[in-house]
């Protein structure tokens, strides 16, 4: 991100956001899986897989570029 | 806090669990917490303005889209998308990429090179006070309108979704954001439009995929809204322009290629400083061309997330969506249709990121016109015309401060924009007011060294004035629209791509006639503001996949191909 400023890469931050907001989700689909919400095709279960897919993205990107790699 | 949230709810389509409150609450204090930690990076003039003009290529791109994907584009979009069909995605497709492509392939290398701050900036080297000094104006009014019509918006999906009251959902976004940006300046507008960028595409991305399954696909799709509303066609965008009674908009294919693609879309893309500063804060000449084109990719794939929504709503909402102005009990406006969309597929949890998403919106796009607004301010109206020669430490204090003052202005517009019956008409008003006739200006200005600094002046006054006389003379009498938008069939979104057409002819023309019969600016005073008189920087040594060029050429390649698609 910056030579002449040591900043943390913004991609860490979204990594962040990614990994919090994925773990957030996915508990809660767990939590309604055997209740579903009232929504339309609650039976598909999206915030189980859609929390799976932020995890593992904000596992990628928190990996990648966590502070003190020197990385862009 | 549960307690003054429960005063405040009126009627509400969905009720936030504790995991969405949680969602929410931790947005906020991540992007309050990156503002305060870039605080200390945001010591000088040029790091407070232009991000210490370090950002990578995708840094620069992603905020460049961002700061124009507010929750007005979200909302209002999808709103159109509703009413005209695919028609909207012209102002994703044709009335962008290309003015995206142009800007990093041609006029990126001037606005970069002459190191201005700001497009006014440019305006002040290339023709002088009395240009840069209308056009600094005309953008602080329209950025701080603009600010308003964005804080609305996000005001209304807090009502419809949360049944929040519209003032505290107003001030609680709006204060938040002013903190972040006043602590630290461009540096905190961008990293919070880089995250806001995929909070929106991840809270949002779920209702086209989970709308297109319930349809069965594209195909179920049209059958459902051909069902829905027989004899009118929502799927096309180039087959029904052929007239202007055989479209929702009432627009030929004039309109869109002329007066949207040649001119509205350049203007807005190439001269709005919103979006140039993000690409200006580039750390070289290359990455300054690369973030616009790497931009144009994501800007090619955002109807995913807002015009596909906008239709699947006209295929699956049991109810019809009326006009703003005509809501009555029970009933659902047009920019209503994403959140009701977001209500029907998403529960605990995908709730509260996909109202995340939309808040995120309006902060990128309210973060965009603040930062913009103090730079333009500090720089093009206060160190100019009010306090020439102040130390930089001065300069970065009352961008802080103007940030501030903008934002609380903006709230004041916020209660005029809810004066308008529709949203969307409202700022292509705007737009066309000074944008088209600011984007003849500047082009003149860097292909043509004849042009002279009385003739830039008087051409972009002209086209300003054009423009707003033509507004108001279409919306006096359809008389008018049928003179000067070709038909009385002609919608608002219509008219504003006509005005804007008008408006950008008159200051061309004027600045033709006044150049020649003024004297030209000498060449010495010239060089890096205009082509002839420019060494802009080769890249023969680049790979052909490093080449702005090739990249630019692929976007473009694509857009083809879509509209060919989706003919």
């Amino acid at each position: 991100m910056s030579e002449k400023h040591n900043i943390i890469p913004v991609w860490f931050f979204v990594g962040v956001l990614f990994l919090v907001y994925g773990v957030l989700i996915l508990g809660s689909g767990l939590a309604e899986w055997s209740h579903p919400p009232n929504t339309v095709l609650a039976d598909l279960h999206a915030p189980v897989w859609w929390g799976i897919l932020l995890i593992a993205l904000g596992v990628v990107y928190c990996g990648a570029f966590r502070p003190g790699r020197n990385k862009v | 806090m549960t307690a003054i949230l429960g005063m405040l709810v009126a009627e509400r389509l969905a009720h936030l669990s504790a995991v969405d409150l949680a969602i929410v609450i931790f947005y906020f204090a991540l992007v309050l917490g990156i503002g305060f930690y870039l605080k200390k990076f945001a010591k000088t003039g040029e790091d407070f303005f232009l991000a210490g003009r370090e950002m990578t290529a995708w840094v620069a791109g992603l905020a460049f889209v961002s700061a124009n994907l507010g929750s007005l584009e979200l909302l209002g979009w999808a709103g159109n998308a509703y009413q005209y069909g695919i028609l909207a995605a012209h102002w994703y497709w044709i009335g962008a990429i290309p003015a995206m492509v142009f800007l990093g392939l041609v006029m990126m290398p001037f606005y970069y090179i002459s190191k201005t701050h700001s497009v006014p900036g440019y305006l002040q080297l290339r023709y002088g006070s009395a240009a840069s000094g209308l056009s600094a104006i005309t953008f602080a009014i329209m950025t701080i309108l603009m600010s308003g019509v964005n804080m609305y918006a996000m005001a209304v999906v807090m009502k419809v979704v949360l049944g929040w009251d519209i003032n505290f959902s107003m001030w609680v976004s709006s204060l938040t954001v002013g903190v972040y940006v006043a602590a630290g300046g461009l540096f905190s507008a961008i990293f919070n439009e880089v995250l806001q960028f995929f909070l929106i595409w991840f809270g949002a991305l779920l209702i086209p995929i989970l709308g297109l399954y319930e349809t069965g696909g594209w195909k179920g799709m049209v059958a459902r809204i051909q069902q829905n509303f027989p004899g009118q066609d929502f799927t096309h965008m180039w087959g029904p322009m052929h007239s202007f009674s055989s479209n929702p908009m009432g627009i030929h294919w004039t309109g869109i290629v002329f007066g949207l693609a040649a001119v509205q879309s350049m203007g807005y893309w190439t001269t709005d400083f919103l979006v140039v500063q993000r690409v200006l804060s580039a750390k070289d000449i290359r990455s300054a061309k690369m973030a616009p084109i790497i931009g144009s990719f994501f800007k090619m794939a955002v109807p995913l997330i807002v015009i596909l929504p906008g239709l699947l709503g006209l295929a699956v909402l049991p109810m019809h969506l009326v006009p703003g102005s005509q809501v009555g009990p029970g009933q659902h406006s047009y920019d209503e249709v994403l959140p009701l969309m977001l209500v029907r597929y998403c529960g605990p949890g995908l709730l509260g990121l996909g109202v995340t998403a939309l808040v995120a919106g309006f902060m990128a796009g309210m973060a965009g016109n603040v930062s913009a607004f103090a730079t333009v301010w500090t720089y093009d109206i206060y160190r100019p015309f009010i306090k020439k020669n102040a130390a930089d430490q001065h300069y970065v204090s009352m961008g802080r401060w103007c940030t501030i003052i903008g934002l609380f202005v903006s709230i004041g517009t916020a209660y005029l924009a809810m004066r308008f019956a529709s949203l969307m008409d409202y700022v292509q008003a705007l737009f066309g007011f000074f944008i088209a006739p600011l984007f003849g200006t500047v082009l003149l200005g860097m292909l043509w060294k004849r042009v002279s600094k009385a003739a830039g002046f008087l051409g972009l006054l002209a086209g300003t004035v054009t423009s707003i006389t033509l507004f108001f003379l279409m919306k006096s009498s359809p008389h008018w629209v049928a003179i000067f938008a070709l038909s009385p069939e002609a919608k608002g979104l219509a008219q504003a791509m006509y005005q804007s057409l008008w408006s950008c002819t008159t200051c061309v023309v004027v600045t033709i006639l006044v150049t020649l019969v003024t004297k030209p600016r000498p060449d010495e005073e010239l060089r890096g503001l205009v082509y002839s008189l420019t060494d802009v920087a080769k890249e023969e040594h680049a790979s052909l996949f490093h080449k702005p060029v090739v990249w630019g050429m692929a976007a473009l390649a694509l857009l083809v191909i879509l509209q060919i698609i989706f003919w």
